[in-house]
């Protein structure tokens, strides 16, 4: 047996002994994934349970390497311990901004110190982090940001405000672009790290289309920053900043897959019911489900293939913005779908039956995909100009 | 296994690609077709394949060949499309090579060695009407003597006029048998017609052509399996193929679009065209990882294979075909003429998309798959 069965074996009954049946069933809502920090409430024991197993093993970031809080496994080793987690449909133990965003930008620009100080909490989810980019004059035009660091010598003092900052009212601590020279622009801009309790942090939810509001407009009056709380160097945030983008859209690519429905019009079929023929009984509606199968089994390949390469260094460096779009496209077009084959039913906003109108909602929020992260025309400005090198772009 | 080349497939492309690239290039069509050759591909060319090993490369080893797999051919096959080269290696070195393989016997024993020495040109006769129908195959195969009578309509057999040997599936009393039917027997014809994208792909006639029973590839009525197993490994190449054209006919256009000036401009520069051109890389990456995955799931025998090659002819058809029509239209009024070459991308993509199943067909097969 090679040095990887074994390891599958190993996973398969570690799996085995320590994911609790509750953690093997699908996430419904917003309720069921434990985001971690300071003021999260468990939904029940079972999430407890599950989160503290993986973060003794390690395996809330099982690539990180062991002195952060991670296991330790080469890319492989990660692989095959998803695949075994797919395999039972075990829920992820801990999703949060400090794994997918912050943590690789600390692992890639953190000192020693920063890196054992900060991932640490991250992996074992006692802190949250949100982030603070998106300004309401700076969107897609990011650099362009204003909110302020005044020098203080030892501090900075922050004035300005961000927007769009989701789940800001829920997060512990915040990385945040500060703009620390007003004379260069993409050279005058510096990664902070501090706590949302620090004084002078306000935030203020926006309620959105799907009519919940994970996301705030978040102030910031003369907070003061310790000079020591910022990743990298400081008037180089633009590159901690690029960098962290670059995992962030790798991360909501992840929605194009699907998670666990196999094929819509496979889930579709049992409702519609079939024709004599056994088909899916719209010939219409058949056509675009299964065009859209065929998509979305090519995009799973290409995750795969993307994951292989972009964790070993093989994969250009812009590819996840190409990952970005077409993954983001393809939710959308899957909730469009849904909607279609749920018909009126699809519509009801808060019925018991509708469990609160979670297709609806849920239609609506994938919207945001192709916004949020950097909207699809920047992910085709940024192929353009980085992967097929077109002049002016 | 990860989804990329490892360095013995990486050392094989590097090998292949400037072999393709130098002694086959657009030129070569052209000059093939200008010339009207009546071959449908250059013998000289098969040759210089065959010192490198290629159409043997699928062949097992213990039949003289490399015992290479899908993803190896989907090495070739890219170049090949990449360069618009005329070449029976798809359906010699791959689809017949499949079927074979999988049938073991006799008529392994006497085509795979041939097949790996580059002596023998097979045909698939395999359709029978405009469209791809392999579960209608109405040509059949009755008793008669110690052999077998094979009567029927064959369409679309690209090199069928030259091959040495056809493969011929035919309804037999309990199902679908296959039979080897060599180029001399009696009551065989075939009409080659030219194509769209200048190949040469005949009409076959069967008439009353007798075969002996040892001309059974597998068992009778067991001919399903192996048609199967001839269709996957077809489909899969033509995927890869479809893969380099689609490549080719991009790579075109993008270094077009840094050379022409409009309006005191690039045309690169026009954010429209930028992003259409940044959506077709997402379409074609997306269809390269997707016929790498199928062609993966063969070589490993796994059962999602028949899925996943379903989905790559259909998603290789659909990143292709926006290649090649984004590829003219981006070229102007050049793109229109036949002295420049993306028309050849365009005609050669139309032909792969037909070719053992189009885009339709096997979207239909995938909701099939999955239960609907
Ligand atoms: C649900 C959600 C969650 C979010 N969470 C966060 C968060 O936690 N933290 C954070 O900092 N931000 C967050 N954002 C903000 C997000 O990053 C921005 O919304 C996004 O970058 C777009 O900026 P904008 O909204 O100002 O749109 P704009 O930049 O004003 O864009 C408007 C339209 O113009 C297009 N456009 C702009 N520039 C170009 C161009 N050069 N070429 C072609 N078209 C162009 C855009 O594509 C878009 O269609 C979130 C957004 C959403 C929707
Ligand atoms: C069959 C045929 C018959 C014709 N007959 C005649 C005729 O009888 N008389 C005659 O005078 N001409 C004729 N033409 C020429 C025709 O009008 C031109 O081909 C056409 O105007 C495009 O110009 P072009 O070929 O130089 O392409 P280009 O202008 O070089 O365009 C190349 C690509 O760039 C795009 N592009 C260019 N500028 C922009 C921009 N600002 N923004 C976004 N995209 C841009 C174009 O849409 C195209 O996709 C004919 C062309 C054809 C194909």
């Amino acid at each position: 047996m090679s040095e990887l069965d074994a390891f599958r074996t190993e996973v398969r009954e570690w799996l085995e002994a320590n994911c609790p049946a509750e953690m093997r069933e699908p996430i419904r809502d917003e309720g069921d994934v434990c985001w971690g920090g300071r003021n999260f409430k468990f939904k029940n024991e079972a999430q407890k349970a599950w989160l503290e197993a993986c973060v003794a093993k390690g395996y809330t970031v099982p690539d990180w390497p062991k002195p952060y809080g991670g296991a330790g496994l080469t890319p492989e080793q990660t692989k095959i311990l998803k695949q075994e987690m797919k395999r039972i449909k075990a829920r992820s133990p801990l999703d949060s901004f400090g794994i997918w965003m912050l943590g690789p930008a600390l692992l890639q620009f953190g000192t020693e110190e920063q890196k054992v100080q900060y991932l640490n909490p991250i992996a074992r989810g006692e802190i949250r982090w949100c982030q603070g980019y998106s300004e309401p004059g700076s969107g897609s035009d990011l650099v362009s940001l204003q909110t302020f660091g005044e020098d203080k010598g030892d501090h900075w003092v922050v004035n300005g405000s961000k927007i769009w900052t989701s789940y800001a009212d829920k997060a512990d601590w915040i990385f945040c672009l500060v703009r620390t020279d007003k004379t260069n622009k993409y050279q005058g801009i510096t990664f902070m790290l501090f706590d949302m309790e620090s004084k002078g942090v306000t935030t203020k939810p926006i309620l959105l289309i799907s009519g919940n509001s994970p996301f705030c407009e978040t102030f910031f009056d003369d907070v003061e920053v310790p000079k020591t709380q910022y990743v990298g160097e400081i008037n180089r945030g633009w590159d901690v900043a690029k960098y962290l983008l670059g995992h962030e859209r790798e991360m909501i690519s992840g929605g194009g897959a699907g998670g666990d429905m196999v094929s819509i019009g496979g889930a579709f079929a049992k409702a519609f019911g079939k024709n004599a023929a056994g088909e899916l009984d719209d010939p219409i509606l058949r056509a675009e489900m299964a065009a859209f199968d065929v998509d979305v089994f090519a995009y799973r390949a290409m995750g795969e293939r993307f994951m292989d390469m972009w964790k070993t260094g093989r994969a250009h460096p812009a590819s996840s913005n190409m990952m970005k779009y077409v993954g983001t496209e393809l939710n959308k077009r899957r909730h469009e779908l849904v909607m279609s084959g749920g018909g009126s039913e699809a519509l009801e906003w808060d019925s018991e039956e509708s469990k609160g109108g979670a297709r609806a909602r849920g239609w609506l929020r994938t919207k945001a995909n192709s916004i949020e992260g950097g909207t699809s025309e920047v992910m085709l400005n940024v192929i353009a100009k980085r992967i097929l090198d077109l002049p002016g772009a | 296994m990860p989804l990329y080349h490892n360095d013995d497939q990486a050392m094989l492309k590097d090998s292949v690609a400037p072999f393709v690239a130098e002694q086959a290039p657009v030129s070569h069509l052209r000059k093939l077709r200008d010339s009207a050759d009546a071959t449908g591909f250059s013998r000289d060319l098969w040759a210089q394949f065959t010192e490198m090993g290629l159409p043997g490369m699928l062949v097992p080893e213990a039949h003289g060949g490399l015992g290479m797999g899908h993803m190896e051919a989907g090495i070739v096959l890219e170049e090949i499309g990449r360069n618009l080269t005329p070449s029976p290696f798809l359906s010699t070195g791959v689809g017949a090579v499949a079927a074979l393989a999988k049938a073991g016997g006799t008529q392994a024993g006497r085509w795979l060695p041939a097949i790996a020495s580059g002596e023998a040109i097979v045909a698939l006769a395999i359709d029978e009407g405009a469209k791809h129908r392999p579960d209608r195959i109405a040509t059949t195969a009755t008793r008669a003597g110690n052999g077998f009578r094979l009567d029927g309509k064959k369409s679309f057999v690209l090199h069928g006029h030259v091959a040495d040997v056809s493969i011929v599936a035919a309804k037999s009393d309990g199902g679908i048998t296959l039979f080897a039917v060599p180029k001399d027997a009696k009551g065989l014809t075939a009409d080659p017609r030219r194509l769209v994208d200048s190949s040469l792909a005949s009409h076959v006639t069967l008439d009353g052509v007798e075969v002996d029973a040892d001309a059974v590839i597998g068992e009778v009525d067991a001919g399903g399996e192996i048609l199967d197993a001839l269709l996957a490994a077809t489909r899969t190449g033509a995927a890869a193929e479809m893969v380099g054209v689609g490549q080719g006919a991009m790579d075109m256009t993008v270094n077009y679009l840094k050379e022409r000036k409009q309006f005191g401009k690039l045309i690169g520069e026009f954010q429209s065209l930028q992003h259409r051109a940044a959506h077709l890389y997402g379409e074609m990456e997306v269809a390269r990882a997707t016929v790498m995955k199928a062609q993966q799931l063969l070589d490993e025998g796994s059962e999602g294979a028949k899925l996943m090659v379903s989905v790559a002819k259909a998603k290789a058809g659909r990143a292709a075909n926006l290649a090649v029509r984004e590829g003219v239209q981006m070229h102007g009024g050049i793109g229109m003429t036949d002295e420049y070459d993306i028309g050849l991308y365009m005609k050669r993509d139309r032909a792969l998309a037909e070719y053992m199943g189009d885009v339709h067909y096997h979207i239909d097969q995938v909701a099939r798959m999955n239960g609907y």
